[in-house]
C-alpha cells in the first residue's frame, strides 16, 4: 500500500487539532470536529497539439465544526498555528451563537465507533504529480497529433487531483486519508456541409494515478485510433427520426443518468427538503421507502464508497464515518438513501453509511453522493444480445448533455453517437438525437440488464451540489441496458429548423 | 514545509509578499497575483437555519515568463519562508514548457491603482448582524402564515493584489452578496423564489421579498394543467440572464474562428457584425455601472480559449457585446484579436441588456397579455447543440398563466428547447432594464442588470411533474 506524502504528515496536524478541539470545548461545544485538507490539482490543456492553459494549484486549510446548543458553528482558517487553530475554533462558536435565533431544529448525530488514528489510502501506482509536466503534454501532444489527421481541431485536457485530508473529533476519532483522481478528455472536431460536430473520448475519469495514461485500466491507443473514422460518419449521418424508440444506452451514457436520476433522487438532505432552493427535492420521498416502484425487477442499484477506483470511495467521510456499501433499490423497489450522521438519527437509521463530504477546507461537510451503481445480471446478456432483442431502436454511446429537474423527474441526455438499431442489427449513425423521460418511467421501462463482462465504472469529477456551492467526484458503475419505448427528440427540430 | 514555510516565518501583507515574488523570480518576465478571500454565509430550510459559515483563504499566483515558455504555480496560504520555493516552481515550470500560443509582451503603462498599499478589509458573520433577525422575523411570519422558506445568504470579499515585472501594481476590492429566498405552500405543493443581488446586504428588505412571495404562493392556489407546446411567455430579468449568460459565455472568438461555436460564419470567420435580431437590443459589460461594478482590468490566473496571462492588468472599458440587435464583439484575448483582426475586448465581470427606449415594466407588460405564460426562473440549463446554441432546461418556482392582463393561476412546469441567440431574433418586446439575480448561475455570476422580455412562442418541450 502506498503512504501518505511525508510533507502532510509534517504538518502540524495533531497540534492544531487539540488547541482547537481544546478551545470548542471550553466554550461548551458539545460536539466538535477538525478537518485539514490539502488539495492539489493540476490542469494541462492543449488545442491542437499546443499547450494552451496549464495550472498547478493548491487549496490548503482547516476547519471547525462545532455543535454548541444544538446549532452548527463553522469556521474556517489558513494560519497553521495552535493560536490561530483555537481562534477558528472560538470563531466557529461565535457562529454557532449568532445564528441560534433562528434554529428550530436541533442538532444531533448519530454515534460512530471510534477510529483511533487510523490512516488510508487509495489504490493507484504512479503519483500523477511525480510525473513531470513536459511529459504529459508530450504524450497529450502525441495523441492530439494521431487524431488532428482526421479533425479540423483537436482539443485535450488532463485534470489530476491530489487529496489529503486530517480529521480529529471530540469523540477521540482521528483519521489521516490520501486519494488521487485523474481525468484525462481528447475532443475532435470536424466541419462539413456547413456546420460541425465533434466526438470526445469515451474513457471514465477514475480514481488511479498516471498509470491510467499509460496502459492500466484503458486502452487509449484503441480509442484513440477509431475516434476519427467515428466522427467522420457521424457528420455524414442522417438526422435522426425523433418519436418512441427502444433503447440500448452503453454505460458511458448510461452512468450519467444513473447520476442524475437515481444518484441525487436518493440523497436524503434533498428528500427532506434540505436543498429545496438550490439542487431542489427528490419524487422519492421518505415516506415512500421500501414501497417505492423505482425500476423493473431487474433493478438493482448500491450506493458505496469502498470499490476499488471510485471516485467516491474514502476510507471515512468527513464525519469519521467508515465508508460503507448498502442497498438503495432492489428489485425495483426503493430500500435506502444516502445519509450523513445527522440525518441517519433524525430517521431512525442509527448508524450513517458515511456520505459526508466537504470539497475544499473553507466549506462545511454536506451530504454527497457515493458510488451509486446499477448491477449487473450475473450471467446476463452481452451488449450485442441486448441489441438483438430490439427491431427498431438506438443504441447509445458516450454522455454529452445532460439536464433534469428539480425533482428528478424529467430528464434530457444526449450522448457522443447514436447507432440506429433495425431488425437487431446496428445500421449505422444518426444525428441529433436526445433521450427525453420521466425517471420512473425510464427505469420500469428496463427490460434487461447485461452482464458483468458489460460493466463500466464511468463517473465525474464535478459534481455540484450546496450552497456555497461544492464540487465532489463520483463514480456510477453500470452494465449496457435495454429500454422500451423512450421518447427521441430531434434537436435540430426542437431548435425550430 | 520546504515548498512554502508554512508554520515559519514573519507575517508579511499580500502587497509585500507580490514584490518579494517579484524580486525573487529569476525568469524574463513575471507576473504575481495575491488573491485576499472572506465569506460568510448562512443557509436555511424549512424556516430554520440548517448551516452556516464564515471562511478565510489567500491564494498567491506566480506566472513566470521565459522566452515564450509560461510556468504558472498556485498555492494557498504560503507564508514568507516558502514564497522563494514557489516562485522557483513557477521559474522552473516556465523553463521547461513549450511556447504559449498567446505570448506577448507584458502590460505596460498602467497607473498604479491608489489603494495598493491599504490594508484588507474582510468581510465576517457580522455582515448578516441586521440581516439575521429580519430573517428570524420572516420565518415567524411564515410560519403564521403558513409558509416555510428556504435558501441561502452570502457575503464575500476578494482583494485581488497584481504586480507585474513590467511595472504595474493594482488592486481590486469585490463585494459579492446574494440572498436566494424560496416560499413554500405547507403541504410543499407551491412554491416560489426570488433572489437579489447586493454589495453587502444593507439594501436587503427580507419581509417585502418575503410578502412578493406570499403573493405568489396565492396566486398559486388556482392550478391548471397545460401541455407542451409553443406559448407566448414573459420572461422575467433572472430567466433572461440566466439565458444571455450562457450566450455571453459562448461568444469566445477563438471558438468562432475555428468554425466551432454559434457565432462562427459559414465559411470562415465570425458573425461580428450580422444583425441577430430585428429589435435594437444592447448587451454590454461596463466594469462602472452602478451597483455592480466589477475589476476595472484583466484577471487571469490561467490561460485558456478567452484568457491570456499575458493580458493582466489590460484595462476594461465599456463594451458592448450586442449593439442595436448587431453582434459587435466577443470575448478576446490580444492574442485572438491578432487573428481574428477585431479589437481587443477581453471578458467583463458584469452583463447589462436593455432594449429601446425605457421599456415597460414587468407588471405593465403582464396588463397588456392576453394570454401567456409568466415564468419566475430557468433550472438545470445546458447546452445540447453548439451549432445553434440550442439550450435545454426547465422552468422553476412558478409559471403562471396570464389571462386578459391578469394571472389568472399556476401553470405545471416545462422542460424547454431554446437557443439564446435564436431568441434575441424573435422578441417581440423589450421592458424596463433592473438589477437581478440569475437563478441559475448566481453561484459564477450576480452582476446582471437585465430586462423582462416577450417571447411569442417560447418553446415547451414536454411537462415536467416537479412542483
Amino acid at each position: 500500500m502506498r503512504q501518505i506524502d511525508p510533507e502532510f504528515l509534517e504538518l502540524p496536524l495533531r497540534q492544531l487539532a487539540d488547541a482547537a478541539l481544546q478551545r470548542a470545548r471550553d466554550l461548551g461545544a458539545g460536539h466538535a470536529d477538525f478537518r485539514l485538507e490539502r488539495v492539489r490539482a493540476e490542469t494541462l490543456s492543449l488545442y491542437d497539439t499546443r499547450l494552451e492553459g496549464a495550472m498547478d494549484a493548491d487549496d490548503l486549510g482547516y476547519a471547525v465544526r462545532v455543535v454548541k446548543n444544538g446549532t452548527w458553528g463553522f469556521a474556517a482558517g489558513i494560519h497553521l498555528t495552535p493560536e490561530a487553530a483555537a481562534e477558528v475554533a472560538a470563531q466557529a462558536v461565535r457562529v454557532a451563537e449568532v445564528s441560534a435565533p433562528i434554529n428550530r431544529e436541533p442538532i444531533e448525530l448519530a454515534p460512530e465507533p471510534v477510529h483511533a488514528d487510523v490512516t488510508w489510502v487509495s489504490s493507484y501506482d504512479v503519483d500523477p504529480f511525480s510525473v513531470p509536466s513536459a511529459d504529459k503534454v508530450t504524450l497529450l501532444a502525441d495523441w492530439s497529433a494521431g487524431l488532428l489527421k482526421g479533425a479540423d481541431h483537436v482539443s485535450a485536457r488532463l485534470l489530476q487531483v491530489k487529496e489529503q485530508k486530517f480529521y480529529a473529533d471530540t469523540a477521540g476519532t482521528v483519521t489521516t486519508q490520501q486519494r488521487v483522481r485523474v481525468h484525462p478528455t481528447l475532443n475532435a472536431m470536424k466541419a462539413a456541409d456547413g456546420g460541425f460536430d465533434d466526438m470526445s473520448t469515451i474513457a471514465p475519469p477514475v480514481g488511479r494515478g498516471y498509470e491510467y495514461l499509460t496502459g492500466t485500466g484503458w486502452d487509449w491507443q484503441a480509442e484513440l485510433a477509431q475516434l476519427p473514422e467515428l466522427l467522420a460518419e457521424k457528420l455524414a449521418a442522417p438526422s435522426v427520426e425523433a418519436g418512441d424508440h427502444d433503447l440500448v444506452i452503453h454505460p458511458s451514457n448510461l452512468w450519467l443518468t444513473i447520476h442524475e436520476s437515481i444518484g441525487h433522487a436518493t440523497e436524503l438532505d434533498r428528500a427532506l427538503g434540505y436543498e429545496a432552493a438550490y439542487a431542489g427535492t427528490s419524487f422519492a420521498t421518505f415516506d415512500q421507502l421500501g414501497e417505492l416502484v423505482y425500476g423493473s425487477p431487474v433493478m438493482n442499484v448500491t450506493g458505496d464508497r469502498t470499490v476499488e477506483h471510485g471516485l467516491a470511495t474514502i476510507g471515512f467521510d468527513d464525519e469519521g464515518v467508515r465508508g460503507q456499501s448498502f442497498d438503495i433499490v432492489r428489485d425495483g423497489v426503493l430500500t435506502g438513501y444516502q445519509l450523513d450522521r445527522r440525518m441517519a438519527l433524525m430517521k431512525g437509521f442509527g448508524r450513517s453509511n458515511g456520505c459526508a463530504f466537504a470539497d475544499s477546507p473553507g466549506h462545511m461537510p454536506i451530504q454527497r453522493m457515493a458510488n451509486v451503481s446499477l448491477a449487473a445480471a450475473p450471467g446476463g446478456p452481452s451488449t450485442e444480445e441486448l441489441i438483438s432483442r430490439v427491431e427498431r431502436g438506438l443504441y447509445i454511446v458516450g454522455d454529452k448533455s445532460w439536464s433534469i429537474d428539480m425533482q428528478r423527474h424529467n430528464f434530457q441526455f444526449t450522448g457522443q453517437r447514436a447507432y440506429r438499431i433495425a431488425h437487431g442489427r446496428l445500421a449505422g449513425q444518426v444525428r441529433d438525437f436526445a433521450y427525453q423521460a420521466t425517471t420512473t418511467d425510464f427505469w420500469q421501462s428496463m427490460e434487461a440488464v447485461g452482464g458483468p463482462q458489460t460493466y463500466v465504472l464511468g463517473g465525474a469529477f464535478n459534481c455540484g451540489k450546496g450552497q456555497p456551492g461544492q464540487v465532489a467526484p463520483v463514480s456510477h458503475g453500470c452494465p449496457s441496458g435495454l429500454f422500451r419505448d423512450v421518447r427521441i427528440l430531434n434537436t435540430v427540430q426542437e431548435g425550430g429548423k | 514545509m520546504s515548498e512554502r514555510g508554512l508554520t515559519g516565518g514573519a507575517e508579511a501583507s499580500p502587497q509585500e509578499m507580490v514584490e518579494r515574488a517579484l524580486e525573487l523570480s529569476t525568469a524574463d518576465g513575471c507576473v504575481v497575483l495575491a488573491d485576499e478571500g472572506s465569506t460568510a454565509n448562512l443557509r436555511f430550510a424549512g424556516n430554520t437555519l440548517t448551516t452556516n459559515g464564515v471562511a478565510r483563504s489567500s491564494q498567491l499566483t506566480v506566472i513566470s515568463i521565459v522566452g515564450e515558455g509560461v510556468g504558472v504555480v498556485s498555492r494557498a496560504s504560503v507564508r514568507p519562508g516558502g514564497l522563494a520555493g514557489v516562485v522557483a516552481a513557477a521559474d522552473r515550470a516556465a523553463r521547461e514548457a513549450q511556447p504559449a500560443e498567446d505570448a506577448r509582451p507584458l502590460v505596460e503603462g498602467v497607473p498604479a491603482s491608489p489603494s495598493w498599499g491599504e490594508r484588507v478589509t474582510p468581510t465576517d458573520i457580522g455582515v448578516f448582524e441586521g440581516f439575521a433577525p429580519a430573517l428570524g422575523d420572516a420565518f415567524a411570519a411564515a410560519e403564521a402564515g403558513g409558509r416555510k422558506l428556504y435558501g441561502f445568504a452570502e457575503h464575500s470579499r476578494t482583494t485581488t493584489f497584481l504586480g507585474t515585472s513590467a511595472g504595474l501594481r493594482l488592486r481590486h476590492d469585490q463585494p459579492t452578496g446574494r440572498l436566494e429566498l424560496n416560499a413554500k405552500s405547507a403541504d410543499l405543493k407551491r412554491s416560489a423564489w426570488t433572489g437579489v443581488a447586493t454589495r453587502d446586504f444593507a439594501d436587503v428588505d427580507v419581509a417585502a421579498l418575503d410578502s412578493s412571495l406570499a403573493q405568489r404562493l396565492d396566486w398559486a392556489k388556482n392550478r391548471v394543467d397545460l401541455p407542451a407546446g409553443r406559448y407566448e411567455t414573459l420572461l422575467p430579468p433572472s430567466a433572461m440572464a440566466d439565458l444571455m449568460i450562457y450566450l455571453f459565455w459562448s461568444s469566445g472568438a477563438r471558438d468562432a474562428l475555428d468554425g466551432r461555436s454559434v457565432f462562427s460564419r459559414p465559411g470562415g470567420g465570425t458573425r461580428v457584425g450580422e444583425q441577430l435580431g430585428d429589435l435594437p437590443v444592447t448587451l454590454s459589460g461596463d466594469p462602472s455601472a452602478p451597483g455592480i461594478e466589477c475589476a476595472p482590468f484583466v484577471i487571469a490566473h490561467a490561460s485558456g480559449r478567452e484568457t491570456s496571462v499575458f493580458d493582466n492588468g489590460l484595462p476594461l472599458t465599456p463594451t458592448d457585446w450586442v449593439r442595436d440587435g448587431r453582434l459587435e464583439a466577443l470575448l478576446q484575448t490580444r492574442y485572438s484579436a491578432g487573428l481574428s483582426g477585431l479589437p481587443v475586448t477581453p471578458s467583463i465581470d458584469n452583463l447589462i441588456m436593455r432594449g429601446p427606449g425605457d421599456g415597460r415594466t414587468l407588471e405593465e407588460m403582464i396588463a397588456s397579455t392576453e394570454r401567456g405564460l409568466l415564468l419566475t426562473c430557468l433550472w438545470y440549463i445546458r447546452e445540447v447543440d453548439p451549432q445553434t446554441l440550442l439550450l435545454t432546461g426547465l422552468t422553476r418556482d412558478g409559471v403562471y398563466l396570464v389571462e386578459h392582463g391578469e394571472v389568472v393561476g399556476e401553470v405545471n412546469n416545462f422542460r424547454f428547447n431554446e437557443s439564446p441567440v435564436d431568441l434575441l431574433g424573435r422578441l417581440t418586446e423589450v421592458g424596463a432594464a433592473g438589477q437581478t439575480l440569475p437563478r441559475e448561475w448566481n453561484d459564477y455570476w450576480t452582476r446582471a442588470v437585465m430586462p423582462p422580455v416577450r417571447v411569442p412562442d417560447f418553446n415547451m418541450s414536454t411537462v415536467s411533474q416537479a412542483s
